[in-house]
């Protein structure tokens, strides 16, 4: 699937849902069976801080493709973290560097990313940017 | 008679919104408070009929906006029961004040090695501005530690107090446990020793009475906005005979007294020099109001209604299984802190505010205190006039919701 694929299916799996409980189920659940860190990454090197929630991730690169893992304390933003994860994981640098993530506005997720939120996601798609943006320059090196 | 909270809450119309199509519980006065309708409708008569600069123009309006200004002075006089309008700063909120006295008291009163005392329960607001100070100076921050009830620990604060002590700054009320600090106790424990003291009571002055003059404190600070009144405005209060002794912390207009490029500027009397360019005036006027709003009810009924609150509400939440409260302390303003069990503060708050519940969670702005509590945050609960206990009954129900889902 493409990049553009994954976030129509994404569109379209929350539009299934009647409500907000329903969607948060949906998010807790994804937060619940995510796959995470061991313990060995939930470090400083690769915490990105937030004031509410932390958040973790770790990048890495082979033939033309990206692979992240995260994990956070919360199991709402753990949730959101794999939803950004199965967008963004096997793609190349260029299309992340080029994704603005708006997709988290059409399924309802736009206040967990307001800076002002401080849950440490929208670092982490700094930081995921960062990751595409340093893979991009190495390889042209 | 008892309160009519009916007649209360049609004062704040925002009260009656719905968020996410949910009526709103707004239990977030630590923050800010909701506004009553005489705020917001004074702050437009200022500008529809009134505004103007103040203290400059000879003309109308600006006398009519001078006056209605320096009656708000005398309004907050009144209020904390300082000795003059001199005594009573308007600055941008407790943070300015702060860090006006962090600067202008520490610029002429504190030296290297000189020693500053403040809690671990403090507020960033009172522990930030004192680490500049130390650095820049050479003197020393010391903590007083606090008890797991979230009491301070009055033996390790008398232990810290030595020759090198200048200032004790803390807490009328913590912002997050509610815990009232016994500042009496504290103000004398310095005056003992000629020791300056800085009360910071931005929780507090919405909830307890204020008397400087009975408590002694050197300084007391707090903001217009968590007390019904508008953004942007707060009051130092400073003993007249140390604010005369500070200098001045902004310049510019207002606070001077002649300004001259061959000779030496000099400075306005209290509380001018203190004031520099145009203050917030409106909000200034509109702080008026509030403290009327709060007068009109008086502190007695206040405390009635918001310990009713308090707790029927800490007895509903305990009640839930998992459920501990951080600030057990029995002397409390009507705030609780609380962490579920197994739970991240932020799951229980961004689900609570999917069912329209207005609460802060998170370290309050007080991280410090909230590592020595072992957790990573709690849920915050902070009531003020209007609340009621029916909307307490509403955010139990939604926890134990809260506590399915996620568990």
């Amino acid at each position: 699937m493409t990049l553009e694929q994954v976030k129509s299916e994404l569109i379209s799996e929350f539009e299934l849902f009647d409500d907000w409980m329903d969607r948060y189920n949906f998010i807790i659940d994804m937060g619940k069976e995510g796959a995470g860190l061991s313990e060995e990454f939930k470090t400083k090197q690769y915490l990105i801080s937030g004031c509410q929630s932390q958040v973790w991730l770790t990048a890495s690169y082979q033939q033309g493709s990206i692979q992240f893992k995260a994990d956070s304390d919360a199991i709402i933003t753990k949730g959101i973290v794999q939803l950004l994860l199965r967008v963004v994981n096997g793609r190349n640098p260029q299309e992340i560097i080029d994704e603005d993530f708006s997709f988290l506005d059409q399924i309802g997720l736009k206040e967990h990313l307001s800076p002002t939120r401080s849950n440490g996601l929208t670092s982490m798609i700094k930081q995921i940017k960062l990751y595409a943006l340093v893979f991009k320059t190495k390889e042209n090196l | 008679m008892s309160l009519d909270i009916n007649a209360i809450r049609s004062q704040f119309p925002i009260l009656e919104t719905q968020v996410r199509n949910k009526k709103l519980v707004y239990f977030d006065n630590g923050a800010t408070s909701q506004k009553p309708l005489r705020v917001i409708n004074r702050i437009s008569h200022y500008y529809l009929h009134e505004n103007s600069n103040v203290h400059r123009g000879v003309h109308f309006l600006s006398q009519l906006a001078t006056d209605a200004m320096e009656q708000a002075r005398e309004k907050l006089v009144s209020f904390v029961h300082a000795e003059s309008i001199e005594e009573i700063i308007f600055t941008k909120g407790t943070t300015e004040s702060i860090n006006l006295v962090a600067h202008s008291f520490g610029n002429r009163f504190v030296g290297a090695e000189d020693e500053i005392i403040i809690s671990e329960m403090e507020h960033h607001a009172n522990l930030v501005p004192w680490q500049f100070l130390c650095k820049d100076k050479g003197a020393k921050l010391r903590v007083i530690k606090t008890h797991d009830d979230g009491s301070l620990d009055l033996n390790h604060l008398q232990s810290l107090i030595g020759p090198k002590t200048r200032l004790i700054s803390i807490a009328h009320v913590s912002n997050v446990t509610g815990v009232i600090n016994p500042v009496e106790e504290v103000v004398k424990m310095a005056q003992d020793k000629g020791i300056f003291t800085l009360i910071d009571g931005a929780q507090a002055s919405s909830h307890l009475q204020i008397d400087v003059q009975k408590l002694g404190c050197t300084f007391y600070v707090f903001s217009a906005h968590k007390m019904y009144g508008p953004m942007g405005v707060g009051v130092l209060y400073g003993q007249k005979a140390i604010l005369e002794q500070m200098p001045p912390y902004q310049s510019g207009g207002e606070m001077i007294d002649r300004v001259c490029f061959s000779e030496e500027t000099t400075f306005n009397v209290l509380p001018f020099k203190f004031e520099a360019g145009t203050p917030m005036v409106p909000e200034i006027i509109a702080f008026a109001e509030a403290i009327d709003f709060i007068n009109e009810i008086g502190f007695e009924k206040i405390q009635q209604h918001e310990h009713e609150l308090l707790s029927y509400a800490t007895e509903k939440l305990l009640a839930i299984d998992g459920l501990k409260i951080i600030g057990t302390h029995a002397h409390k303003s009507a705030v609780i802190s609380f962490v579920l069990q197994g739970l991240h503060p932020y799951d229980v708050g961004s689900l609570l505010d999917q069912m329209g519940f207005a609460l802060r969670t998170g370290n309050h702005c007080a991280q410090p205190f909230i590592q020595r509590h072992g957790v990573s945050g709690t849920v915050r609960l902070s009531l003020a006039i209007y609340n009621t206990l029916e909307e307490v009954d509403l955010m139990v129900e939604a926890l134990k919701k809260v506590k399915n889902m996620l568990s």
